[in-house]
């Protein structure tokens, strides 16, 4: 049985980073081009680190860790990240 | 500036035997940045290179050829939780690097699955570090690291890779997985060096 | 509603326990009054500090179970034997206790209120409290998006909101409520005990696809999701939430 957590697990901890929420953003994976919701991300918690695998190809999406007052983020595995922004 | 909770006291800590900010527990949690590797003995390999770029490799059976030794050690975990009196059954490094040529002073543990650990060469010689395959009496299980894990219970538990597939002598330090976002470099528990700057 | 995101990182808010309940022998509603929320979307959760004397801390995320409501929201917690949360949470706390969280978050896992389309939920265990959340605001919505819920639980007694599912399904019209037993049935049940399967799933309805949403533990909502593949609906509209091995 698979041990992962689905990429809304991760809607609090970016939520301290970014001012809007991720897990809707569409990440295509700098590996193999598939996109997905980072809410459908495979996310392995190995705190105080975080790590979100695409869900197509297993590569690493993005990483984080997390302390009380700071946080550290990798994004080198997504290639694009396309945001909705409120409409006017 | 946050509240106080009436009544909540959290898991017992401050044991005068465990490491400041560590709490004792009775189970074995189980961290992972991927997929439990599933690797079977038959392809099992371990790898020593050195910065010169000679290889030396062990199967399973040349590696349980070699000689073992029982360790008891206590465990700390950089998410706070310590387990004291575990039992393994490993190989020392020091048996594994006896025949390398290397002036090297840094090594890289890599694992299958893709992580990796960096570690001054002298924490992981005389005694202080084993590839280990069995914890209390049985075969490590997948999920704990087996068939083999890196032991070095002096630091953090992070750096004790597991399905650890090699070891990399190296000429410069070069920080692994997770001490290139934010984890400490060395990660010694007793002065709580858990992240950067600490 | 608002639909528009609140900009901004998130951030702790104080508000006062005003009410607690229990819903069966291990879960607990608890309403927390907070000056400073604005409501939310259905399917959120918001993240749970507690802070001992000494400043020790610990954080746990739980679904919101109410509809949207300015300065109110309610939690549903499930009791963990070994949790280091869930307990203080369903036995000790008291209202007017103090009480510590941080959201709403989550932007993917929610249901749009003013979204008419059909919505297919599939629960298990606790995982019905973010689902309980998009029923209770459907109601309060005044909407008719024909909503079905399948709600997995090990025997009756742990049922969540067993009464105001019965009575919401009475009472709404386009709400359908179906359980499945796995450990023990009611009285009279027709079948005895046993899993959810793919024979219990509506088949996807190409005309109308609905939008699903499954959680629960993350066994249940891996095989659920294999299942409602199997029966027709597309991936891209199935959206899950793994609780982890424990369900929440």
């Amino acid at each position: 049985m698979q041990t992962y957590l689905d990429g809304n697990v991760l809607a609090g901890p970016l939520g301290e980073v970014f001012a809007v929420d991720l897990t809707s953003a569409m990440a295509q994976c700098a590996s193999c081009g598939a996109r997905a919701a980072i809410g459908q991300a495979h996310v392995y918690l190995d705190n105080p680190g975080a790590v979100a695998r695409c869900p197509s190809c297993g590569q690493i999406l993005l990483r984080l860790v997390r302390t009380a007052d700071r946080a550290w983020l990798d994004v080198r595995g997504i290639s694009c990240l396309e945001l909705s922004l409120p409409g006017e | 500036m946050s509240i106080v909770s009436p009544g909540f006291s959290g898991r017992r800590r401050g044991d005068q035997k465990l490491p400041p900010g560590q709490y004792l527990v009775t189970d074995f949690p189980v961290l992972s940045a991927g997929p439990t590797p599933r690797v079977d003995t038959g392809s099992w390999q371990f790898r020593v290179t050195t910065e010169t770029g000679q290889v030396r490799d062990w199967d399973w059976a040349a590696f349980r050829a070699l000689p073992d030794e029982e360790i008891t050690v206590d465990i700390h975990c950089v998410t706070k939780w310590s387990k004291l009196t575990t039992h393994w059954r490993g190989v020392s490094v020091d048996t594994l690097l006896e025949q390398a040529e290397t002036s090297a002073q840094y090594v890289l543990a890599r694992s299958y699955g893709g992580y990796t650990t960096n570690l001054p060469l002298a924490d992981v010689r005389d005694g202080q570090a084993w590839i280990a395959f069995e914890y209390e009496g049985k075969p490590l299980a997948a999920e704990h690291g087996g068939p083999a894990r890196l032991l070095v219970p002096h630091l953090y538990f992070w750096k004790s890779a597991k399905w650890v597939q090699g070891i990399d002598l190296m000429p410069t330090d070069r920080p692994g997985f997770w001490e290139s976002l934010g984890y400490h470099n060395y990660g010694d528990p007793w002065r709580e060096q858990r992240y950067w700057g600490d | 509603m608002a639909r528009a995101a609140v900009l901004g990182r998130l951030s702790w808010q104080q508000g006062t326990v005003s009410e607690i309940h229990k819903e069966t022998a291990a879960a607990t509603s608890i309403a927390i009054d907070l000056p400073d929320w604005s409501g939310h979307l259905p399917g959120q959760h918001v993240d749970v500090r507690l802070t001992a004397a000494d400043g020790y801390s610990a954080e746990r995320s739980y679904s919101i179970a109410s509809a949207p409501e300015r300065g109110r929201v309610e939690l549903t917690v499930q009791r963990l034997p070994d949790g280091e949360v869930s307990p203080y949470l369903t036995e000790t706390l008291q209202p007017g206790y103090p009480f510590e969280l941080r959201g709403p978050i989550g932007g993917w896992f929610v249901w749009d209120p003013a979204s008419p389309g059909p919505v297919l939920l599939v629960a298990g265990g606790s995982g019905v409290v973010p689902l309980m959340s998009m029923i209770r605001s459907r109601a309060a919505a005044g909407s008719h998006a024909p909503f079905q819920l399948l709600y997995s639980v090990r025997g009756p007694a742990d049922a969540l909101y067993a009464a105001e599912l019965a009575e919401r399904q009475r009472q709404a019209t386009g709400l359908r409520i179906d359980y499945v037993y796995t450990r023990t049935v009611p009285d009279g049940w027709p079948h005895p005990p046993g899993r959810l399967t793919a024979a219990m799933l509506p088949r996807a309805d190409d005309h109308e696809p609905p939008a699903v949403f499954v959680c629960g533990p993350t066994g249940f909502v891996e095989a659920v999701a294999n299942l409602l593949i199997q029966v027709g609906h597309q991936p891209g509209v199935i959206k899950t939430e793994r609780f982890g091995p424990s369900g929440g």
